[in-house]
């Protein structure tokens, strides 16, 4: 997007929506540029965190909802933990990744991230800890890419990182009781 | 004559370039040395004392530092040679330093050099002779020069301490630019709620003489005695029959832009500059009353229930002496019609920030209503465009105005306050607030406020279906954007003033290429001009705030009452002398001397000389050099003692 910028006619309504999922001011960020500077993906993306930010405070909307930087962020919280105004970046990107699938943005539709955090969420729901192995192979399967990663399988289980049964908490019916009542709350899931 | 020869390492910033023991060993062959020592740091105490020792057990006459320039040190070392009971005349200072060690990188080379400055210090200091100061009264009076925030704050320090103040003023009011301020940065207090007060106080202090609408006429003299002339202009009005109703100032046909109001609105020839003026006392611009152009009107006159109109009145000058002399003369916005491209003077809707102050305050033309000048509409989207005429070289201005920052993020603040509803876009480069709750300031006008940051000049502005668009860059994002507003502020850098300049001729203090006064050192003697008891403070020396002001206007008042404390003061010998004898009366001495320190002096034959008043002489040695038949000797630089160092000089050094 190359062409000039009007900045008071852009979307006020988007603004507010932002602030008002994520809980955070996004006239609180003062554009300091640590959230990029420690960002694992910063290098990878089209636009950096901080300009994520920039944006969403002057109301940008398409381009940052069709920005692949919200589906390749890996909330590793890295921006969040450093962040001086204490600016919960992470939180931001949580509240974009709701948005975009929410309003049908064609972008949030193919990523395969949101089926991972379904199966994600599966697994903890049936054993209340994260089956990894499990988790893994229904996403490999499901993606039709069965042997994606495979080469790391090897040096994962001989240094005991991966287990091949699941474990479960003892209360796994509690757990079913507080996905029920976030339910209503998400409407990503 | 017995000549002790001080070299210092000075840490390793001589040592490291200069091979110091090399110079010590040569400075023992040169006649009349009696010791040649090296010293880690001759400036600290175990230096001092070793210099010290050796002058009571070697009974050394002459002593040779080879250190740093003596503008650091000489004083120090004429101290030690005073305690150890010498004339601290005695001393020649060689700068090994700065003009060596620091400036050369070939060690064999640096070292020459340095044998060869040694060479003529010791060649001079053979014949370096005892002098002695004189002492001469001080005048316990100050003049304070400017009546704006700083310069009533100095008055009113000094004053407070017991001593005569006269403040000149050279508008009809004292309050300067802070008078016109609504609210000040960082705590948002009302400028004229803080200011008025001190206003009247300094006006009515028993120790305190307020000279307005006067200007400096001429000075002379030097710290202690300064002669100055102050013209009192022509007011027209009897400033002891005025009760300062105001009833002329309503019944004036005549209308002429408001300088208080920035131009905003109109006053009459005859006008008090705004309601808390301080004296409340109209004055009558000669450049547009009727009466004086065309001896018509009069109404005034008529009107007046004291008979105070004088239409006849005519400048007074006075003169007056004193003892130390503050300059707070202030700064002007700088000319921001330079920028075109901001459609100033074309649209109405782009004014300037100390407009919008006029605008934003209850006393104001428009009562504190925030209105568009153009169709009096209340503004929706605000855009203030900071650093306009601030670190922008190409149009002379490449330093930071210190103050629009703050004052930007100030309007955003007063902006949203009088208009919940309104936009406020700040177009900035970076923003400094560093000062105390400065950038906690800024901050809030972000935070709690909401005023949008976009950070890039703007290039050009252009009216769009009556509203300006700003076609500008975020930076941030790497974009050109382009704004919709109604109202555009210019955030104008600060200069310093023609009136200035033209002060500081009379001072003969320094200033620079802006108009700023220079100070002595930037860092350790901030407050004191290039002239011995003249004194500087406000925004007359660099671009500067309220709290700064002050605090430096105190300042300088704490240096004057130092100067003052002092029944008499000492003078430096380092003065230029005439050789009766030799001097024909030709008085080119008399042409050159920058401090008017060369008199005629009539013999008793008839013959006229020059003579040497000492304490003018600032010691700078053009008399000495114009003079053609070498009658004028600058002591302690006599034309002997220079020779003498040329010569060694001019020798082969055989070491190298």
């Amino acid at each position: 997007m190359n062409r000039t910028l009007k900045l008071n006619q852009l979307d006020d309504q988007f603004i507010k929506q932002i602030e008002q999922t994520s809980g955070q001011k996004l006239n609180d960020c003062y554009q300091c540029g640590k959230c990029t500077a420690g960002c694992p993906i910063a290098h990878s993306t089209d636009l950096p965190p901080h300009k994520i930010i920039r944006m969403l405070q002057l109301g940008i909307k398409d381009q940052v909802l069709s920005s692949p930087t919200i589906w390749l962020c890996l909330s590793c919280v890295t921006c969040t933990a450093r962040c001086p105004k204490g600016v919960d970046l992470a939180c931001i990107m949580d509240s974009l990744r709701e948005l975009a699938i929410k309003e049908g943005v064609p972008q949030a539709q193919k990523q395969p991230i949101k089926l991972f955090e379904k199966l994600f969420l599966d697994a903890i729901k049936r054993h209340g800890r994260l089956y990894e192995m499990g988790t893994l192979a229904r996403f490999n399967l499901l993606t039709l890419k069965p042997f994606q990663d495979m080469e790391l399988l090897l040096p994962l289980l001989k240094r005991g990182k991966l287990k091949l049964t699941p474990e479960s908490i003892k209360d796994v019916e509690k757990l079913a009781q507080i996905f029920a009542s976030s339910a209503s709350d998400s409407e990503v899931h | 004559m017995k000549i002790g020869v001080f070299i210092c390492h000075c840490g390793n910033n001589i040592s490291a370039t200069v091979d110091v023991e090399q110079v010590a060993q040569h400075a023992l062959t040169l006649p009349g040395v009696v010791c040649a020592h090296t010293i880690p740091h001759a400036c600290s105490e175990p230096g001092q004392q070793l210099i010290k020792k050796n002058i009571q057990e070697k009974g050394l006459n002459r002593i040779v530092i080879g250190a740093c320039s003596p503008r650091v040190h000489e004083a120090t070392f004429k101290r030690v040679l005073a305690q150890a009971g010498l004339n601290p005349y005695l001393l020649e200072f060689a700068n090994l330093r700065e003009q060596c060690s620091w400036v050369h990188e070939d060690r064999q080379l640096a070292t020459g050099k340095a044998i060869d400055l040694i060479d003529m210090a010791v060649n001079k200091a053979a014949r370096l002779e005892p002098l002695t100061s004189s002492k001469v009264d001080v005048n316990k009076r100050t003049l304070v020069i400017g009546g704006g925030i700083a310069g009533i704050q100095a008055a009113l320090d000094i004053a407070d301490s017991g001593h005569e103040v006269a403040l000149v003023e050279k508008t009809p009011t004292i309050g300067g630019n802070m008078a016109r301020m609504d609210k000040v940065f960082p705590t948002l207090d009302c400028s004229a709620c803080i200011l008025t007060p001190k206003m009247v106080e300094v006006a009515s202090h028993p120790n305190v003489t307020l000279y307005t609408y006067s200007e400096v006429e001429q000075v002379s003299g030097f710290v202690g005695n300064f002669k100055v002339k102050i013209r009192k202009k022509a007011r027209l009005v009897d400033m002891e029959k005025c009760t300062g109703c105001g009833s002329c100032t309503l019944k004036c046909p005549v209308k002429a832009p408001s300088e208080f109001n920035m131009g905003l609105d109109n006053r009459g020839a005859i006008y008090i500059p705004f309601p808390q003026a301080v004296p409340h006392i109209p004055v009558i611009d000669k450049t547009v009353c009727s009466y004086i152009l065309k001896k018509k009107c009069g109404l005034c006159q008529k009107i007046c229930p004291t008979g105070a109109i004088a239409f006849e009145q005519q400048d007074e000058l006075t003169e007056e002496e004193f003892g130390a002399i503050i300059v707070a003369t202030g700064y002007e916005l700088m000319d921001w019609t330079v920028y075109g491209e901001y459609g100033y003077g074309k649209y109405k809707d782009v004014i300037t920030s100390m407009q919008y102050e006029r605008i934003l305050s209850s006393s104001g033309p428009t009562g504190g209503h925030i209105k568009r000048l153009s169709d009096g509409r209340e503004p929706e989207v605000v855009a203030i465009i900071a650093c306009v005429g601030s670190r922008d070289a190409a149009r002379g201005r490449p330093y930071c105005s210190s103050v629009c920052c703050m004052y930007s993020a100030k309007y955003a603040m007063l902006t949203r306050e009088h208009l919940p509803n309104a936009q406020v876009y700040i177009f900035y480069m970076d923003i400094r607030a560093c000062s105390k709750m400065y950038e906690e300031f800024v901050q809030r006008a972000q935070e709690k406020y909401g005023a949008n940051y976009v950070r890039g000049r703007v290039s050009k502005i252009f009216e769009r279906n009556g509203r300006m668009v700003l076609q500008g860059a975020d930076t941030l994002l790497g974009q050109s954007v382009e704004l919709e507003a109604d109202l555009v502020v210019l955030a104008v850098g600060i200069t310093g003033t023609q009136s200035t300049i033209e002060l500081a001729k009379k001072l003969n203090i320094s200033h620079d290429e802006y108009g700023f006064l220079t100070e002595n050192h930037p860092k350790l003697r901030p407050v004191e001009s290039s002239t011995a008891g003249i004194f500087i403070a406000g925004a007359c020396q660099s671009p500067k705030d309220i709290p700064l002001s002050v605090a430096q206007a105190s300042s300088a008042a704490s240096k004057v009452l130092g100067l003052i404390s002092h029944d008499k003061l000492e003078t430096s010998p380092l003065v230029a002398e005439v050789t009766i004898l030799k001097c024909v009366g030709c008085f080119r001495c008399l042409s050159v001397c920058p401090f008017s320190a060369i008199e005629e002096q009539v013999l008793r034959d008839g013959t006229k000389v020059a003579q040497v008043n000492p304490a003018l002489c600032q010691g700078c040695g053009l008399c000495s050099a114009t003079c053609p038949p070498a009658a004028i000797a600058l002591r302690g630089f006599t034309d002997d003692q220079l020779i003498s160092q040329m010569e060694s000089l001019c020798q082969l050094n055989p070491e190298l």
